[in-house]
Formats: C-alpha cells, structure tokens, sequence
C-alpha cells in the first residue's frame, strides 16, 4: 500500500539524529511472571517502527510502560537522546508521546468533543477550552484526512471512526511518537488500509509511530523497521525490507512453524447442523444477525471468517443456547430446536451439541472453581457426577483425572483452581470437557487466542481428528490463517449476514474483500 | 497526588490455610482495636470492659443461654446473607425477611396456640415463617433477575416498606381490641417452643431463665443444610457458578432467572426463620421492630465468617457474646452503653469486608521472607505470561 | 383544602426536602463519579451528632457546623479509603458506615452527656436562626402573594437557602467545569480518564469529600437548624429517601431538585393527612405515605417507569488491565 520510496529520506543511517525514543535495559514483572527483560531498543525519528510478537510476548507491556501506564522496575527511557523518567501518562503526554489501546480508552456517553479534551481542557471552565479545541480539531482533520463529528456522541460511531478519535487525542495533545496497540483487530482490511496511509502521512510529516501487532501482513505492508519479541525479550530489530514472513515467524516462535495444519480429504456425511433464517436484534435496535441459514454436515469443519464484531459471536450464542434469537429455525440431526428460549444451553448438549466459547476466562471457566468443578461446568446435571439432588466429588475427580492425562493437562492437580493454569492448558480444559463426550457438534470460537504455540498445533490436530471421527465443527475465528488452514469450507460474516462461501483455497486478499461486504462480482466490476 | 500503583495482588499467593485462617482473624482484630480506642476515647479501660464482657457472655451458665439465644438469631440472618452471597447476590434485606417472617409464625401461633401442643404449631410456624420470609425476598430476586433492578437498593427499600407494613398491621389489626400496644396478644403454651435446659443440664450448665430455645437447633440444621447445599448438592454448584460468573451460568446452561430467585428465596427463608427464635421462643407475641438489627448483624456474621457455615457459627457466637456480654457490661461500667456493639458490628463489616485485603499485601510479603529459601527449587517453572 | 392550608403543607416541604437535597447532592458527586455510597445516611447522622455536641457545648452554629462537615467527611475518607485505595465493596463499605455512625453517634452521645442518647438543648447562638426576608412582614397581608412571600419564602434558616441554591450550583459545577467533566468521565471510563493523564484515585477522593461536606451540611441542617439538639437515630432513613431521589432524578441535578421536593411533599403531606379520609379514597394509612417513597424507587428501578441508568462504572473498583 505504501510507496516505498517515500519512505527512503527519512533511513539515513548516517544521521547522527538521537532515536526518537530509545529503551535501555527495561525490566518488569507481575508478581512471579517477567513480563518484559533487559529490553533495548531504538526506534529512529520518521519511521514506522513495528513491534511483532506472539499473544503474552511482553508487546503491550512495554508499550504500557513508555506511555507511563505501569512502571518499569529497571531501565531507562530516552525521549530524544534525553533520558526521562515517565511515571504516569500526563509525563508521557507532556514528552510528546501518545497511545492508542487496543481497547479504546473513550467516554462512551461523551462526544467526539469532550473525549479530545478530556484532560487538556484548557482552563477551570470548560467554555474558553471547548472552541479552541474545535477550532484545532478543524486544522487536525483537514491536515490528515480525519474527518469525524466533533458533536458526535462516541457510542453511535462505528469502531473505525471510534479509532480515529482516539488518533486526534493523541495528536491534539502534540504527540510526536504514537504508539498503537493491535488496532486492527476491530477493522475490516479496507478501514486497516486506510489507517495505515494515515500512518504514512504522519511519519512523512516527520512523526514517529510504533505499530504493534501480532500480524505479520502489517508489519510487511506498513513499517519501515521492525523488532520481534518472544517471550518477554526483544529477539531481533531489522528493517523490513530486508526480512520476510517466514522469517519473522521463526523470530517469533524461535523455531521453525508449520503454518499448515495437515489433514486428510473430508468425508462429509448427513447435514447435523442445519440453520435457517436466523434473526437477532440486540437491545439497542441493532441487528446483529440477519437471515442466516447454512447447513454443517458429518464430518466437516465450516469456518467462519470475519472481522470481529460482525455478528460471530451472537451466532455462536445463539446456537450454543447462550442467548435466545428472535426469529428462524435450528434442527440439530433433525430434530428441531426452540430458538425462543432463553437459557437454552443445556438442552443443545443434551441434543448432541458441545461448545468451546470464545471467551474462555468469562464462559469456558469459572476461574475460581477447582480444575475438577470446571471439567464438569455445563455437564454437572448428568448421572455419573452424582446422585439425585447431590454431588459425587470423588466420581467428579477421578473424571477430572483421566482428562488431565489424556489431554497432558499441566500441571496435573484436579484440586487446583483453573486461574492458576496457563492460557494452553485453560484451553485444554475446556477443550477436554467439550470433546471427550463425542458430540456431534462442536461449536469452536477462537480456539487459540492467547495459547502458546505447542498447544496450538495439539488443539488442531484434535480438531482434525474430531472431524475425521464424523463430528461438524463450526470454527469461528479472527485468525484468516487458522480458517484457512483448518476448515473444508469458509462462510464468510458481514454485518450480521453471511455474505459468501468459498472453499478452503480462496486466497488472503478474496476473503478479505468480502469481509468488508464486497460480493466478488461487484468486486470483479 | 495519590497515585495508583499497578499492584500484584493475586500474583503471590499466601497459602490458603494462612489465607483462610489469619487474615480473617487479623481483619477482626483491627476491629477490635479501634473498638478499644473508642472505649478509650469516653475515657474507660477496653481491658477492663472485655473482662467484664467475656464474664457477662460465657462466665455463667445464664449468660451462655443468652449468648447462644442471640447466636441463632445471627446464624440464621449470617447463612441468609451468605446464600445469597454464593449466588453473587448482597441481600440487605435480612431485616426485612425476618420481619414479613415474625408476621408467618405470629399468624401461624395466633391461628393454633388455643387448640394444639406447641409441636404441631411448631412445623407450620416453621413454613410459614420461612415461606413469608421467602416471598418477601422473592420479588427483589425476580424484579432484579428479570428487570435488572439492583437488588442491594431494592432489598434496601424492602426493610423500609416491610417497617411501614408491619407497623401498619400491628396498629391497626393484630393488636387485641383495646389494647394501646402495637403487638399482638400472648401466646399460648401451644405457641410457646420450649426452652433447652434439658440439653444443657448434663453438661452441667444451668442456662436459668435465659430463652434459649430449641430454634438453636433449627439454626444449626440449617447450617448443616447450608453447607450440603452449597458444596454437595447440583443446585449449590449452579448457585456458585452463577456467583463467581453469570457468563459461565449461561454458558452451562443454568438459568440466571431461576437460580437468583431460588437463591433470594432460600436466603429470605432462612431470615424469615429467624423470627422463630424472638417471636415463639421468647416473647410469646410479634412486637414493633422485634428483629432488632439481627437482619444486619447478618451481613457482619456473613463476611466474618467468609459465608461458610463454620465461619458463621464462630462469627455469631461472637457477635451473641458482644450482645450478651455488652448488656452485662452496660450494668457494670454506665458509661459504656450496648450501642457499643453496632460501632463494633461496623468495624468488623469494614475490616472483613470493605477492607478484606488491606493486611494481605503486607502478609504476603512477609510470608515470601520466610518461605524463600525453600522455594527457590520451584523458581524456574515456567509460568504463562499473562496479558 | 384551604390556601393557607396549601401554603403550610408546601412551607413544611421545604424544610423537609431541605436534607434531602443536600445529602443527595453529595451522592450525586460520590455516584457520579463512580463511587457509589449508601452511606449518606451515617455521613448525615454523625454530622447532626457532631455538629449538636458541639453547637452545645461551644455554642457557635457555626462551630458546630464545621464540626459537622468534619465528621461527615472523616467518614467519606474512610468510605474512600476503602473503595478507592482499597478496592473494597462500595456495598459493603457503605453498609459499615451506616452502622459505624450509628454506633457511635449513640454510643459517644451516651457517655459524653448522659442524657440517653440526646445531646444537651442548644442555646440560640448553637443553632441557625430563621431569616426574614425584607419587606416579609410588610406584604403579609397581600391576597396570593404575601403568604407565598412571607411565608414559604421567608422565614427559613440560611441552610434551607444555601440547600436550593446548591442545586444550581452543582449543574453548573457538573456540566461547565473541567472539574465536572472529569468527574463524570471517571464514572463512565476510568480507564480513560487514567490514560487522560489524569489520577483516577485523586478525583475519586475530591468526590467524596465533595459528598462529605454535603452529607455534613444535611446532618447539622437536621440538628442544629431546623430542630435544636440531636435525638439518636435522628435522620430515621432520610439518608435512604435522599439516595432513591438521587436514583429516581437518574443522577442529575435539576431533577434531583424535582424529586426530593416530591418526597418531602409526600412526608408532609403524611402529617397532614393523618386521620383524615380523602374524599373517594378514605383513610390513607400513614404508614403508606411513608413507605410510598420507597415503593416508586422500586417501581423506578424495576424499569415500569422510565430506566435509570447508573454511571456506567459505579460500584467497580479501578484496577488497571494487564
């Protein structure tokens, strides 16, 4: 996307400028856990400088801690070749350096307005401070292309344009270096596209940004330099040009990855899950899901791609019984199903179906339950875990002790309680409770976010081997890669529809486009 | 100016033995000691005053009675709370269940005392106190479970609006024709639960005239009930599931609606039972505002005792000790009156609650002072990094 | 009912929905700021003890007013301490204080001045006196005007002026000043309010305090202005009422206005209307005017008339992500 030759002025090597910001020996922890060790890094002044690395690599951390968020228990941060010491966000502010968060830090209730000033309000009374912030934010969205309604209540914009808010934040308070954590993950390719020529602009006006990412598109498309990190440590800073994909992977992981997951030929049976006309409206009027209908058969994975926030989530709540929908019709193996009722989730597993939520710290577990309480979560109405109205604790365990072995589930205590394990073997508990009963079902939503990459390979290889023993899978995913690797067919989410089917070759760019809601014949004019 | 720091709070972790039995007892401890600086304050000895407290509360076999009368009233409104707890629910509203559960086992006393033995009167004083108390608890659990209104506010107003009512009844119904008194007339022997003087004798403690009854043992069933409830029964499991995560619930399959009104229901059931103990074993008649507060010393006895009902029993014989023992002192020392109690009951609600994990920090840190050197082997195990 | 019957019934309004105003100001700034607190009604009660025990000894209203107001607000820190610095339960730490203040308002009133409970009456120069508006005795006689004048308008202490003209004050404070933006950006978004560069935990303990002098000025009104010593349990859940107008006005300050002043019209009317049948209806038991505050808060909550929405982020303790 952008031109590379844009970007040639400003690499001088040569140039004895300081960094714009340098990081010396950055060392934090939580508790027992290193987050971040002996970090040094330079990130030149007028260049993209992207930060790579796995979920839980210490990425946000840093970030966190340059913008004064937490603060590092050893190290040095220098602004312009001057160290500071940055204990809080007005201090980074004040140096010249803004963040956007993942999850954007915006007053909901407040407009466009109130949320640029908040904190830079420009004297006691908030009248002097509210038009020059008007007239700034005027200049600002000319100068980038950044138009928004300064009037504009936060909670009626969508997420794209809730980002750009958060952008003129940080360029309203001077932001010199801007640091923006995972911010694609909320937008469709075309809305990443656009941010990143934003990004483009400010570095060609002589910005500095810090992108940070776990994709490796981005940082191949968008940064000029980039740095990866594994394991709380900065493992390699190069420039972008003189890397590639498959490199930075390795970078990543420390070894060399598989990127595709090997299986054989699926045999699909007889439909299991068949979907018609399903319909939900959330409380705010909004429709989350319009006229969904798909049929998952025997022996077969369907993904679902899509950007996030596109209606996935329901659909998995809505099948899963979590959530009642307004209108359309279920059968699981051909037998129909109320979608009326609220709370439903009990009886779709009595019919067959089994669920690995998205979430698995809010839905998949309860945290403070002991592993052997959650190997039951959801299956603690059956008859082997007890007797009429009671409880069998040593039936339970000694359950919770064969999933422990046959999943290598660590470490491997039924008595421990499921916040003390890591994200993998989280996974892993849940993974255990929903297969090992042999649903027909399975409903899977992001099967490997924040697990590491052994138990990643393990969790597809289970996948693979449940549909190669007749069970549907329904696989609801952000990572592309994942989709593709994994499913037989790919159903594509779009605003609450399903906007396209391809098969498991559609490439990158074709299933990007149609997640923004393009159909391939329009695109094809 | 003040700043906040990111804490490591559950990063480090105390053992659990030292977390379930040291923290709660420093946390009363605090209580305690400013309660003694505020004795200090009207210028008497706390040493003095807790001589005379522990002697007025276990020193003879009549204050003992006493102690344990008061006990059941707060085991009884301490489970209630604590049930609903598990069910991630905070009922205020103890006072009033107990209260609507008074009005249960006043008409059930009123309708038989003439024509039957207390033990037939006995189970039906039960059901109905229990059942009133449960209905009174049962439309803030619906109306926050299928409205969403907030069950503290809504269990609030409920004491208020059950004052209003019984006050309203007591004046204008159930008082005898005649009568000035807000209260109904005495109770029969067919209304009265006898006294446990009986269980006591051969333990060689005379309980004399105190009213312990045998509603003491209603609240220790009750604990034990409590108990196979919450850890050893399936509804219990669903109940805890519900409490620590509603997403969960949902997720399992349990319904939020159901079990917050089972839950509200159980736990207004066992403050309406409470009223047993006042009503039938005591008094022999419902007066204006017979609960007294027990319905808050629940929410005290609850959070002390962690919501188990071996914490409850321990935390309510202390609290039935300072009722006890604080009416002694009050004879001994003038200046020390029993409004003493509820500045304690306020500490111990803001040390074991409010300020549950105010010592845990600094304990932690000591306890990694003293375990380091044995920990070291383990220092190398790899632990996610949490994002 | 008569005019001069009407104009009795709205004068005792006023001074009833005057605590009421003023403790739920304090809330509102408490509340909205993120920090929910049932605690109005011990800040309210220990503020009456304070500001009579000292009022009656010293003699000064005014002293006894600031003794008032600090009281309340020493229980606002602990309230603070507890939910802000702690992370505590508001909940929880609200229900400690209610007891905490009952306690020892009873307890210190006890021993101190051995009169069960009560302080000791307050000489004149303790309490706040009523005001005379000018010209109120003039156009007394005037038909309509001269007992609205006189008589609901005057004639009240400097507390009940300074209660209504809070209510102003605190919109403009809410909605004009960076202080109120802040405010209520910390109890929808902490989180951004943190990243603003902003303490989170140095606004929240402003709002509070905020709600302690409010608390304090409602408690010495109860004592020291509008009665003449402090009884035990003198607020009898006025602490409560000003929370369900704080709720039933969604957290804003003009009907919050509009609220207490229908509470303290039900409270007022309930006097009135003691043993007397209203044509149609009969007997109103006033028992049921009592409770009928309490009774529309539940309604109001239970969404059958209109919703309200706390702020967004009350009652969570602020713990930044990891």
């Amino acid at each position: 996307m952008t031109e590379a030759a844009l970007r040639d002025p400003m690499r001088d090597p040569a140039a004895a400028r300081p960094p714009a910001i340098e990081l010396v020996g950055i060392d934090k922890s939580f508790g027992p856990v290193r987050a971040n060790r002996d970090i040094h890094l330079r990130i030149e002044k007028g260049t993209i400088h992207g930060i790579v690395g796995e979920n839980g690599a210490g990425k946000s951390t840093l970030m966190s801690i340059l913008y004064g968020y937490y603060h590092a228990d050893a190290g040095q941060i220098l602004v312009d070749g001057k160290p500071i010491d940055i204990r809080s966000p007005d201090e980074a502010i004040a140096a010249g350096i803004g963040m956007v968060f993942q999850h954007f830090m915006l007053v909901d209730t407040f407009t466009v307005l109130e949320n640029v000033m908040l904190g830079v309000e420009g004297g006691a009374r908030l009248k002097g401070g509210a038009a020059k912030v008007r007239a700034e934010l005027q200049r600002l969205e000319r100068d980038f292309v950044l138009e928004v309604d300064p009037d504009a209540r936060i909670e009626d914009l969508p997420v794209g344009l809730q980002q750009r808010v958060e952008i003129l934040k940080a360029l309203y308070r001077g932001a010199e270096t801007l640091i923006l954590d995972e911010p694609t993950g909320v937008l469709t390719p075309a809305e990443a596209d656009h941010l990143f020529r934003i990004l483009a602009q400010l570095r060609d006006q002589g910005r500095t940004v810090i992108l940070i990412t776990h994709k490796l598109r981005e940082i191949m498309e968008a940064t000029d330099n980039v740095s990866v990190m594994r394991r709380g440590e900065i493992v390699a800073t190069m420039k972008t040009t003189e890397t590639s994909p498959a490199a930075l992977a390795e970078e990543m992981v420390g070894r060399r990855v598989l990127l595709r997951v090997e299986k054989a030929e699926a045999k699909p049976g007889a439909p299991i899950l068949e979907v018609a006309d399903l319909s939900l409206t959330d409380s705010r009027g909004v429709k989350r899901l319009d006229d969904v209908s798909f049929d998952i058969r025997a022996g077969e994975i369907v993904g679902v791609a899509g950007v996030a926030g596109n209606g996935q989530s329901e659909l998995m709540e809505v099948l899963s019984g979590m959530r009642k929908a307004d209108g359309g019709r279920l059968a699981i193996d051909g037998e129909p199903v109320d979608l009326t009722r609220p709370a439903a989730a009990a009886s779709r597993r009595r019919l067959g179906l089994a669920h690995v939520p998205e979430d698995r710290h809010r839905a998949g577990l309860v945290t403070a339950f002991s592993e052997d309480e959650n190997a039951i979560l959801g299956y603690h109405d059956d008859a082997h875990y007890g007797r009429g109205l009671f409880l069998d604790r040593r039936a339970i365990r000694d359950h919770a002790v064969r999933h422990i072995e046959q999943y290598d589930i660590r470490p491997p205590d039924p008595r421990l309680k499921a916040a003390n394990f890591s994200g993998g073997n989280q996974q892993k508990i849940v993974l255990a409770r929903e297969m090992e009963r042999g649903p027909k079902i399975l409903i899977v939503g992001q099967p490997t976010r924040g697990v590491d990459i052994g138990a990643i390979e393990f969790i597809h290889a289970r996948l693979v081997e449940m549909r190669d023993a007749g069970c549907a899978i329904l696989l609801v995913s952000v990572e592309l890669d994942e989709i593709r690797g994994l499913s037989d067919r790919i159903l594509v989410m779009c605003g609450g529809r399903i906007v396209g089917e391809r098969g498991p070759e559609a490439s990158e760019a074709e299933l990007g486009l149609l997640m923004t809601g393009i159909s391939s014949t329009e695109a094809a004019q | 100016m003040t700043k906040i720091r990111s804490r490591t709070r559950g990063t480090a972790r105390l053992p659990a033995w030292l977390d379930y039995s040291l923290v709660p007892v420093l946390n009363v401890a605090a209580a305690f000691v400013i309660s003694g600086l505020v004795v200090l304050l009207v210028g008497e000895s706390p040493i003095e005053a807790v001589g005379y407290l522990v002697y007025g509360a276990f020193g003879y076999g009549e204050g003992i009675g006493f102690t344990l009368f008061y006990a059941t009233n707060f085991m009884l409104t301490g489970l209630a709370v604590a049930v609903a707890f598990h069910a991630g629910l905070f009922n205020i509203g103890g006072e009033g269940q107990a209260y609507l559960g008074g009005l249960g086992c006043a008409l059930a006393a009123l309708m038989l005392d003439r024509y039957v033995p207390w033990w037939v009167t006995f189970p039906v004083a039960l059901a109905l106190s229990a059942g009133f108390g449960a209905v009174w608890a049962l439309i803030p659990g619906w109306l926050s479970a299928k409205r969403g209104s907030h069950i503290v506010i809504t269990t609030i107003m409920f004491n208020f609006i059950a004052a209003s009512f019984m006050v309203w009844l007591l004046v204008e119904h159930l008082s005898p024709i005649g009568s000035m008194q807000p209260e109904t007339r005495t109770f029969g022997p067919g209304g009265t639960l006898p006294k446990l003087d009986w269980l006591f004798a051969p333990l060689g403690i005379d309980i004399g005239t105190s009213p312990l009854n045998i509603t003491f043992l209603v609240a220790l069933a009750a604990c034990l009930l409590v108990y196979l409830l919450i850890w050893r029964t399936r509804l219990g499991f669903e109940i805890r599931t519900l409490g620590h995560s509603p997403t969960a619930a949902l997720y399992a399959g349990i319904s939020p609606v159901r079990i917050t009104v089972i839950a509200m229901m159980i736990s207004g059931a066992l403050a309406g039972l409470m009223a047993l103990n006042p009503v039938l074993g005591d008094q022999q008649r419902l007066q204006i505002d017979f609960v007294g507060g027990a319905g808050f010393v629940g929410i005290a006895v609850a959070l002390m005792g962690r919501a188990h009902p071996v914490g409850i029993v321990l935390a309510s014989i202390l609290f039935g000790a300072l009722y006890q023992g604080g009416a002694e002192l009050a004879f001994d020392m003038p200046a020390i009156s029993r409004d003493m109690i509820v500045v304690i009951q306020g500490l111990v609600i803001l040390f074991a609650g409010a300020l549950e994990h105010m010592f845990r920090p600094g304990l932690t840190h000591g306890w990694s002072l003293i375990s380091r050197p044995r920990e070291t082997g383990e220092a190398g195990r790899p632990k996610e990094i949490a994002r | 009912m008569s005019f001069d019957a009407l104009i009795l019934v709205l004068d005792s309004t006023i001074r009833l929905s005057v605590p009421l105003i003023l403790a739920a100001l304090g809330g509102l700034f408490s509340e909205r700021a993120g920090v929910f607190d049932i605690g109005l009604e011990g800040k309210m009660l220990i503020a009456a003890f304070a500001a009579a025990a000292v009022g009656a000894v010293y003699g000064s209203a005014w002293l006894g007013l600031g003794a008032g107001i600090l009281a309340s607000v020493a229980l606002s820190l602990v309230h603070g301490y507890a939910s802000i610095s702690q992370r505590g339960s508001q909940i929880v730490s609200g229900v400690a204080i209610n007891f905490l203040a009952a306690g020892l308002t009873a307890f210190l009133g006890y021993a101190w001045f051995s009169r069960g409970g009560q302080t000791p009456p307050l000489p004149p120069s303790g309490r706040f006196q009523t005001l005379t508006l000018p010209f109120a005795d003039a156009v007394r006689d005037v038909p309509i005007f001269g007992p609205i004048y006189s008589t609901l308008l005057s004639g009240h202490n400097l507390l009940v002026y300074l209660g209504f003209l809070a209510v102003p004050l605190t919109a403009w404070i809410i909605y004009r000043t960076r202080f109120g933006l802040r405010l209520r950006a910390v109890g929808e978004n902490p989180a951004a309010v943190d990243t603003a560069g902003i303490s989170v935990a140095w606004l929240r303990y402003r709002a509070v305090i905020v709600c302690g002098i409010f608390c304090g000025l409602a408690g010495a009104y109860l004592s020291i202005a509008q009665s003449a010593g402090f009884v035990r349990d003198m607020t009898a859940g006025k602490g409560f009422i000003a929370l369900a107008a704080l709720i039933f006005a969604k957290w804003r300050p003009w009907p919050l206005l509009g609220a207490c002043l229908l509470f303290g019209l039900l409270d007022a009317a309930a006097i009135r209307l003691q043993g007397v049948s209203v044509p149609g209806i009969g007997e109103v038991p006033v028992q049921f005017m009592q409770a009928l505050p309490y009774i529309l808060v539940v309604v109001l909550l239970a969404g059958f008339i209109g919703k309200a929405v706390p702020p967004r982020a009350g009652g969570v303790p602020y713990v930044k992500e990891r």
